[in-house]
């Protein structure tokens, strides 16, 4: 059974997934990151593969992925410094990132990969419903990846069913029309959040973009099955000394 | 398809079909967020621009603002010097100097009619920010301007006209700081403000409807080429119609109604920038391959990892790493000839059609006027360069070559 599964048939409240940069703030901090979020409460967790152009990323992760690809790191080393990962790492692992650099290692390839070091679903917000329908559904399912879509605030209630119906392991409600990290007002979106949970999607909803500290995870949770932490943590990572004892500090900020 | 008079030119496999795309390339790859905005505008362009409000509208401020039809010339001296019948598209005497003028028109009264209050934009020469800012305060819309610091610096003349014009120009610092990361700016304050903003962007790229809707709205020039050739000449087309290409918008528009027209040979000029193997250039076709770039599939310059890399031309309008969907399928397909000029030959062009014809033009489509060496005419020959700016905005970087 896919771990995502495993983890929402055990677990479908109060989810803590994680985002972060892979060979950020340093090139070999990628597993280090991985393996102090495990120890210290992260439910599951999302690997960003740096893009030059990040369209979706506020600053601050636009930032991390520069000095990300300013030290070397490639989807080919993410796949390397994730080889034995298995071996400590138990979680449902996702990897996040924009198209074109997934095409340019070529789709058929990523996904075999991916599915060989232990990834479990793969976020691309550049690619679309359509085009994923078209040509690239195949190859997530022949490698056991759950493609993971994103919903908005804007996202009609048909649009949403039928993401629903083309989802299979969490869908991504994105907290307010917005790219990540932004600070929009949070409670003025609680009547989208309820909205969605009144759908009573197949799927479970992890909701993610602003949510900041434990006030904004609680909101999510009350409304989803749990929420999704990025920007908040790549801040915290930013400058760090120590990424364990930050990481600790950090995940016990939100989950005391 | 249509019984518009604008669509009287069939463009053949040319076009773009029902999914955005010509041949592999178009498409609309753009995040969830973005997913209303850009469906509202595929199920709503063609049947806007196609009402009849709309096209009195376009075609009156077109002729009575902007002053079209801009002039057929026939440069006599340079047809001398080229050996063939060479015609100037004077799109350089378009109010606000430059072809852009012909899209923000189109693109503003389409905002309008969608009752959008607030416009954003992108811009690298500043040529399609002042555009944009001159139809912003004509209906009296908020503007605000992405450009990179470095475009800033190098057009300053073009950020001082689009201030004058009320327009919030925004600096760009991610990046390479140009182009291309103004117009990822853009793309991102559109997703930070779904409901009441429209995006008018300056070329044929972006997602699907863009690029076809930016060609439509230029389609104009070769409209008007065809009817003043006949006026002139006897004959609608052309053996040969030049432009520069930077995403592509003024080459679309001078290629557009000779498109399905196989005797026309349509020359596609893009910036060598310090040569093609330099890795200083912006010369999309020889040194790009297939990718995404700002919500489209088509030719775009990255590193083997899928990395954009930094483009480089002396000319801010032509400095981006990607080209439209619509260019890379008429690369690929042969339709295009694909031709380069570099940073001093496109100065070089300029001097000689300043001297030869007392026209000073854009550093754009100085590369355009470069590559009339690169070919062989008979004699007979009509050639027809899309003079697609003129070089006020770039007067300081010729000073340094006079
Ligand atoms: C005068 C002029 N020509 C050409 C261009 C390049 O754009 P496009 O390739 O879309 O025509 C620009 C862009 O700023 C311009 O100002």
């Amino acid at each position: 059974m896919n771990r995502i599964n495993k983890l929402f048939s055990e677990k479908n409240k109060n989810i803590l997934n994680v985002y972060y940069t892979a060979g950020f703030p340093d090139l070999e901090s990628t597993t280090v990151v991985l393996n102090a979020l495990q120890k210290h409460g992260a439910d599951m967790v999302e690997i960003g593969m740096p893009y030059s152009d990040p369209l979706a990323d506020g600053p601050v992760i636009q930032q991390s992925s520069m000095i990300a690809l300013e030290n070397g790191m490639t989807i080919q080393i993410l796949f390397e410094q994730l080889k034995d990962c298995r071996k400590n790492f138990h979680l449902p692992l996702l990897l996040m990132g924009y198209l074109n650099p997934v095409m340019q290692f070529g789709i058929e390839r990523f996904c075999k990969m991916a599915n060989e070091v232990g990834v479990d679903g793969i976020i691309l917000p550049d690619l679309p419903v359509y085009e994923f329908e078209n040509e690239y559904k195949k190859y997530f399912e022949q490698n056991d990846l759950h493609f993971i879509f994103l919903i908005t605030p804007e996202t009609s209630e048909e649009r949403i069913k039928k993401i629903d119906r083309l989802s299979t392991g969490f869908i991504y409600a994105v907290s307010s029309s917005s790219t990540t990290g932004n600070n929009k007002e949070f409670d003025e979106q609680e009547k989208y959040f309820s909205r969605i949970k009144q759908m009573n999607l197949k799927n479970p909803v992890l909701i993610g973009f602003g949510i900041k500290d434990k006030q904004t995870f609680d909101i999510a949770c009350k409304y989803g099955n749990g929420a999704i932490i990025g920007s908040a943590y790549i801040n915290a990572l930013n400058g760090s000394a120590d990424i364990k004892k930050t990481t600790q500090q950090f995940l016990e900020s939100i989950l005391r | 398809m249509s019984t518009n008079k604008n669509e009287k030119a069939p463009l053949g496999v040319w076009g773009v079909n029902e999914y955005g795309y010509y041949g592999e390339f178009g498409g609309a790859f753009i995040p969830e967020m973005l997913y209303p905005n850009v469906k509202e505008l595929q199920d709503r362009y063609l049947s806007i621009i196609r009402e009849d409000d709309f096209k009195k509208e376009f075609e009156h401020l077109l002729k009575d603002y902007a002053g079209r039809p801009t002039p057929l010339f026939l440069a006599e001296r340079l047809s001398e010097k080229y050996g063939a019948n060479i015609y100037l598209k004077r799109e350089d005497l378009c109010h606000t100097g430059a072809h852009k003028i012909n899209n923000t028109i189109g693109q503003i009264l389409l905002a309008q009619r969608l009752r959008k209050k607030r416009i954003i934009a992108e811009t690298g020469a500043g040529q399609h920010g002042v555009a944009t800012a001159t139809v912003c305060a004509l209906k009296g819309l908020a503007c605000i301007v992405y450009m990179g610091e470095k475009d800033m610096e190098r057009q300053a003349p073009n950020v001082a006209r689009m201030k004058m014009l009320g327009a919030k120009v925004i600096p760009v610092i991610s990046g390479s700081k140009t182009l291309k990361d103004a117009t990822n700016e853009a793309i991102r304050d559109w997703i930070n403000h779904p409901a009441d903003t429209y995006y008018i962007i300056g070329s044929v790229v972006g997602p699907h409807p863009y690029p076809d809707m930016v060609a439509r709205f230029q389609s104009i020039i070769s409209e008007e080429i065809r009817k003043q050739l006949k006026e002139k000449t006897g004959k609608e087309l052309p053996d040969y119609v030049f432009a520069c290409v930077g995403g592509g918008s003024n080459a679309a528009g001078a290629f557009y109604h000779f498109l399905d027209e196989t005797s026309v040979k349509l020359v596609a000029v893009e910036a060598a920038g310090q040569g093609i193997e330099s890795g200083f250039s912006a010369a999309t076709t020889q040194l790009g391959t297939t990718g995404i770039l700002h919500g489209s599939k088509s030719l775009v310059m990255q590193t083997a990892d899928g990395q954009v890399v930094e483009p480089h031309s002396i000319s801010a309008g032509l400095d981006y790493p990607g080209i439209g969907p619509m260019h890379a399928h008429l690369y690929n397909s042969g339709r295009g000839i694909f031709l380069s000029a570099t940073d001093t030959e496109a100065v070089e062009a300029a001097k000689e059609l300043a001297s030869l014809e007392g026209i000073i033009p854009a550093l754009e489509p100085a590369h355009a006027l470069f590559a009339l060496r690169k070919l062989q005419f008979k004699k007979s020959d009509i050639v027809v360069v899309n003079l697609s700016g003129r070089g006020d905005k770039d007067l300081d970087t010729y000073m340094k070559f006079i």
